[in-house]
Order: C-alpha cells, then structure tokens, then sequence
C-alpha cells in the first residue's frame, strides 16, 4: 500500500518533470499579488529603426550600455545581435556568423560596456568588447561531429553540473568585481559564478522547488551590494541568493519571472536607488486564455516589496507580447525584448498617482 | 584492467627514461601576443582547429566558425558549413579567405604548410585532408566526405552501444572489409573517420593521422595521393593507438605519432616498423617538430576537456628528453584553452591555436635553450 501510494507519487513526479520538460513554455500563472498599484505607461511608437532589408526576428535579449546605446539578440534566419543609437538608429551588426551564435537566448552588457550575448543552442557565453570583437567565450558548442549522435536535437534535462559546460543556459550577470554568474538552464538546474577570467568558483542548484532548487532558471539580475536575483520561472518565484550563493528569501508573489533586472546599471556602484523589475510574460497567444491573468511587468522594492505594476499581455503598442528580457538601467525607462511580435519596445514609466491605482487590475 | 595496468606500465617505464627520476620539468620563459589576429568586423575566428605559417610568415588559420548545417529536403541529409580557412599577414592583419563554400569544410581539426608552401586542411567532419597549392586552387584531396551523415541515433546494438565514430563512418565509405581486420585498423586507402594531422617525408610522401574515430591508424600515400600503406590497431601495445592526435617526421624519415589516449608518443620508421616511445609529455594533444640542424618536438599537453584545469607545452629532444614546458590552462595571455594546433617554423617563437579560447597566441620563448 505504502509502496503504491510511493510509486504513484514517483510516477506523479516524473510525469510532472516531463510535462514541464516537453513543455519548457507552459509556465503561466496568475500572480498572488493583490491591490498592487498600476504606474502608467506608455511606449514610444516605433522606436527601434530598421534600414530596408533589415529585420529582426523574436527578440529575446535587449540591453543598454553606458552611453544609451541599446544592443537587441534575435532570432532571424540567423541569430544575430543588432546596434541601435540611444534614439533607436540601427548603426551595426556585431558577431555576424560567429561560431557561438546559432539560437539567442539573452544580452547583458558589464560596467565596461563589453558585450555579453549568451546563446542557449550553442550552450556558450561569449564576451564582445564594446568594438565587437571577441573578448572571451565560457561554455562550449558541442562538436558537431559528436552531436549528430543526439539528433534530431530533442534533448532533455540532464543536470550535469559540469564547470566548463551548460545546458541551455539562459542568462548572465555581473558583480562590482566583475564575478560572472550564469543561470543554468533548460537542461541544468543551477547557478554558475566564475570569477572576471573564466575560471569556476562556484555553482549552487539542482531541480526542485525547495530553497536553492530550480525549476528552469530563466533570468538572472545582480545588485550593487552583490546579491543575485534569479528568476526561477517554473517555480513562479524570484530566489534571491547572497554574493556566495547561499539562499537569502524567495519572492513569490509576482507570478513567473520570465526576465528580471535591477535599475542602477551593471556599475560602476552609483547613489541611485535599486529597483527589481520581473515580468510575468504572456506565454503566446495559445492559449488565448492565458493573456487575461499575465503579461505584467512588477517593480520591487530589493527587500521584495510591491511598488506596482504595468502593462498587460498584447500586441498593441505599450502592450507586452512574451517579454523575454529587460532592461532597467533607468527605473523609468525600460526597454523590453518580445518574442512573438518581432520587436523591442522602448517603456517610460510615469509617476504612481492615486488615480491610477485604482484602475482595473 | 590488465590492458590499462600495462598501458600504465608502459607510460611509466617510458616516462622514467625519458624524464629521469622525476625531476621537475624546468620552466620555460616565455611572451605572448595573445590579441594577434585582426579581423573584419564581419569575419570571426572561432574554435582554432589548425594554424600555420609559410616561408614568408604569412599565417593561415583553419576555423571552426559560422555554422554547419545539415540539409534537409534531400534525398540525403549532408553535412554543410561549419569552417573556414583565413590567410592573414605576419602581423596578424586579416588578408584572404580561401576555400569559401568548398564541399568539405565542416569540423576544422588542423592546418599544416608543407615545404613547398602548400596550405593542407584537416576535417574531421568531412572526414577530408585538402592541399591547396600557393595560389589558393584546391590541388589534391585525401578522403570523401559522406554523402549523408546520421541524423537519427544508430540503434542501440545488444550489448553496447554505437561506436565513437558512428556517423562519420557512415555510408559512402568503402564496404567489403575483410572480417579478419583488427579493430581500428581501418580500411586500405583514404577512408578516413575523423583524420585529424598530416605530414610529409621529404620525398614528399604524405602520412595521415587517422584520428580520433573508429580508426587507430597511420595512413601513408605518395606524392600524388596514391595509397602506399596503413599501420595500426586500436589498443594499447606498440604499434597500437588510442586516439591519434597528430605526426611528424624527422630529417631522417622516422614517423612520430601522438598517441592522445596512451599519453605517448610513438616512433616508427618510414614504412611503419616500431621502433620506439616515450611519455612524460601528458595527454598530447597537438605536435610540432622544429626543422632545424637539431630537431625537438613541441607538444601540447591537455588534461582536461574544457582547457581550463591542467594544460602545458612541453619542449621535448627527439630522444624523448624533456627540454622544459611553458604554459597553463586558462583564458588569459599565456594561458591555453586547448592547444590544439602548434607552428614552429620558428624554434623560438610559435604560433597556438587554441578550440575553447578561439584565438591564436603568438609564442616567443625567451633565452637560448641550455644545450644542444
């Protein structure tokens, strides 16, 4: 009896794993958070500015360098990773048919302004500095050779934990010590810190829903004083670990934290103060119903506490279609990835008025 | 476990004679030029599976970058992109591109330049060795690619599993081998599973290191590219390899053989009669010989597969002396993410390319070594 009841919840378990392995997208849920107050937005209209001939395909990474510059890692024909102008000129192409592009998961830039695009099918990292060239690569694409055994490419999770190689990672980050922290992945369930060379420190993680368990580490945000925030989106909670990694508190109320960033930029450390931003993406429109509880963009305080929210899942300009990553160098000006309407959206946010808190939630 | 004790026996005997009583190798001094090659910004070096340089110092880089594709919506699903092969000046400075869109381009091993300036590629994808003459015109290829690669896992055998090297051996390979062949002795002429060096004698005969698939073989062929001989077997005797990593041959016409897998290197005259071995240079993974008056070999040691842990390069006396070593693993200037290829047309100054640090350092070892 006992051992039945076991083996049902082993069975249970397992087909949960599955689901969600199968299913990587299918993390939607409406956020616990209630009476949260919405800031009003709006998006500037066609920002980003293609030459003819140019196009960008699901936008999955978007970030800014120091000088306003604003950097967008798409999936086209090819992946690629777009320039523009602060004023959303496109000026270039960095990294075109580089061996460690082939799927595009996120960008990030560093407080040198380098260039981080982070590739999920090439299970690499590479370091652009800001004139593109290559700086540094952390993770290695498979050979191509030894990949024709796992074709037609349907892997699964594997949670190797390995220290030179990823799973799918999906994201980067960085201390004031210029400490690289990966979060790791579809197929690894962890968070990786490498010190400013490459070299392994630490990793932390294995999948779960327990403190310091992930279920698909999707994002990953530092502060100035070094903790890590992790979106952990399968477990519709933010973790947040201190600068060892060790476990600090889970934000869980802001439902599946598909991106997350903390304003104040990559550093240099600067008085302004630190927002959390999470996005609770619209997964896409099939189901149609999940665009009514999702699509949400919530500001923290970095303790956790709600400051509000904006947005809703939609194409409409000012509405989010997928969010796949921010960027909040400037807490009022967040530029958001998409990935199902092929574009990035420049956001500015106004201040909270009693008015609008009242508005429909 | 018997095999593996006496591989042990053997690494240690050798190692023993080669590097004395374990005295620690001696440091070599060394710079580096860790930023050497300039590129356009629309051109990337990536995983660096060979680099060389002619008698005029322009350097040639063989590199896995862009991406390979398989095709589908073909009779066949083949194997396409993946490398590319870059000339740049001996100050770095990016020049040419040669062998665009050419047949087998897929998975860049190595690079080396013949006497005569001649540029040959490695492709362990393609399974190919390609000579290209000064002018950059395709003049010989060893080998066929493939027609179609695997794209579906073989299917698991009774009790074990599919081979290494399943897929590049795949059809389009000659058939009709005769059921007495050891294993890894591979098939008589240029059926190639994941070739990985070349060299030449100076009548200009052609060895090929046949590699690091299902064969454990040398292959030797004229120079026209006619089949002379093969030599080798999977294993850990002499004459036998565990993964062939790269060759050389000295001014006398003795054939050195990396032995990635038996960390050694193995000696053999020109048509492939043991003759000798020695350890002491970790797990080779790459290998030059310098042409001078007195010949050494340089050989690249990894002992990890990320590049990351353990890594040197060893200064070896064709006697299997240990001269000195320089290097360890990592991504800084002086550090090695898989050597995997290594020029020394130059005693003193070198040219690595790495996989995992996608760069090429410029080597220059400082200091006269002590003796001759």
């Amino acid at each position: 009896m006992k051992r039945t009841t076991l083996f049902s919840l082993a069975v249970l378990a397992l087909a949960g794993a599955i689901s969600v392995t199968v299913l990587p997208l299918s993390a939607q849920t409406r956020a616990k958070a209630t009476n949260v107050p919405v800031i009003p937005h709006e998006a500037v209209p066609n920002f980003f500015k293609n030459p003819p001939g140019i196009y960008t395909g699901e936008n999955m990474g978007i970030a800014t360098n120091s000088k306003g510059n604003v950097f967008i890692y798409h999936r086209a024909n090819e992946t690629r990773l777009f320039e523009y102008t602060p004023a959303g000129q496109f000026v270039r192409e960095i990294g075109r048919n580089n061996y460690g592009f082939a799927f595009a998961h996120s960008v990030r830039v560093d407080a040198q302004d380098n260039i981080w695009a982070v590739d999920e099918g090439t299970d690499m990292l590479i370091k652009f500095s800001p004139e593109g060239r290559v700086l540094m690569v952390i993770g290695r694409r498979e050979d191509p050779v030894n990949q024709l055994l796992n074709m037609p490419g349907s892997g699964t999770f594997h949670g190797r934990n390995e220290k030179y190689r990823f799973g799918r990672q999906t994201d980067v980050a960085f201390d004031q010590q210029g400490n690289i922290f990966v979060s790791d992945g579809y197929f690894d369930a962890r968070v990786v810190k490498y010190d400013k060379n490459g070299r392994f420190i630490k990793a932390v993680g294995k999948r779960g829903n327990g403190s310091l368990e992930f279920n698909t580490p999707h994002s990953i945000a530092t502060d100035f004083q070094g903790n890590v925030y992790v979106g952990d989106r399968g477990n519709a909670r933010v973790q947040v670990l201190d600068n060892d990694l060790n476990w600090k508190a889970n934000y869980d109320q802001v439902g599946n934290p598909w991106a997350v960033c903390v304003s104040g930029g990559p550093g240099p450390k600067n008085p302004g103060k630190q927002y959390l931003f999470s996005s609770n993406s619209w997964q896409d429109s099939a189901p149609a119903a999940g665009a009514e509880f999702t699509g949400e963009v919530y500001k923290m305080e970095l303790d956790g506490t709600i400051v509000g929210k904006f947005g809703r899942a939609g194409k409409a300009s000012g509405e989010f279609a997928t969010i796949h990553q921010m960027d909040c160098r400037d807490p009022n000006v967040i530029y958001t990835a998409e990935i199902n309407n092929w574009r990035s959206q420049k956001i500015l946010l106004k201040p909270l008025t009693t008015t609008s808190a009242q508005e429909v939630q | 476990m018997t095999r593996t004790l006496k591989a042990l026996l053997v690494a240690i005997v050798a190692g023993g004679t080669a590097a004395g009583a374990q005295a620690p190798v001696q440091e070599l001094a060394f710079d580096t030029n860790a930023d050497l090659l300039r590129t356009p910004p629309d051109v990337y070096v990536g995983e660096v599976g060979g680099v060389g340089a002619n008698s005029k110092g322009q350097i040639f880089v063989y590199t896995r970058t862009g991406h390979p594709y398989a095709t589908l919506g073909d009779n066949r699903t083949f194997y396409r992109g993946g490398s590319r092969l870059f000339q740049f000046d001996p100050s770095g400075k990016f020049v040419r591109e040669l062998g665009q869109d050419v047949y087998g381009f897929n998975a860049a091993i190595g690079l080396r330049i013949d006497p005569q300036d001649h540029v040959w590629t490695i492709d362990a994808g393609a399974n190919q060795v390609v000579k290209f003459d000064t002018e950059g015109r395709v003049a010989l290829v060893l080998g066929r690619k493939p027609e179609t690669m695997g794209v579906r896992p073989p299917m698991p055998r009774p009790g074990g599993g599919p081979g290494p090297g399943g897929p590049g051996a795949g059809p389009g390979g000659p058939g009709g081998a005769p059921a007495n062949r050891r294993p890894g002795e591979g098939i008589p002429g240029s059926s190639f599973n994941r070739p990985t060096d070349v060299a030449w004698d100076a009548a200009g005969n052609i060895y090929v290191a046949d590699g690091i698939g299902t064969n454990n073989r040398v292959a030797k062929f004229d120079k026209d590219g006619r089949f002379i001989r093969h030599w080798g077997a999977t294993g850990t005797e002499p004459g036998q390899f565990q993964g062939v990593k790269g060759l050389a041959v000295d001014a006398q016409g003795n054939v050195y053989v990396a032995d990635s897998g038996n960390k050694r290197i193995q000696v053999f005259d020109a048509d492939g009669n043991f003759k000798s071995q020695f350890g002491g240079v970790g797990t080779p993974l790459a290998m030059c010989m310098t042409r001078g008056a007195t010949q050494y070999l340089y050989v690249s040691h990894a002992g990890d597969t990320d590049g990351m842990e353990d890594a040197a390069i060893y200064k070896v006396r064709l006697d299997g002396t240990v001269v000195g070593k320089f290097g360890s693993a990592g991504k800084l200037p002086k550090e090695f993410g898989l050597a995997n290829s290594i020029d020394c047309r130059n005693e003193n100054e070198l040219l690595i390319g790495e996989m995992t640090n996608w760069r090429v350092q410029r080597v220059t070892l400082k200091g006269a070594p002590a003796a001759r």
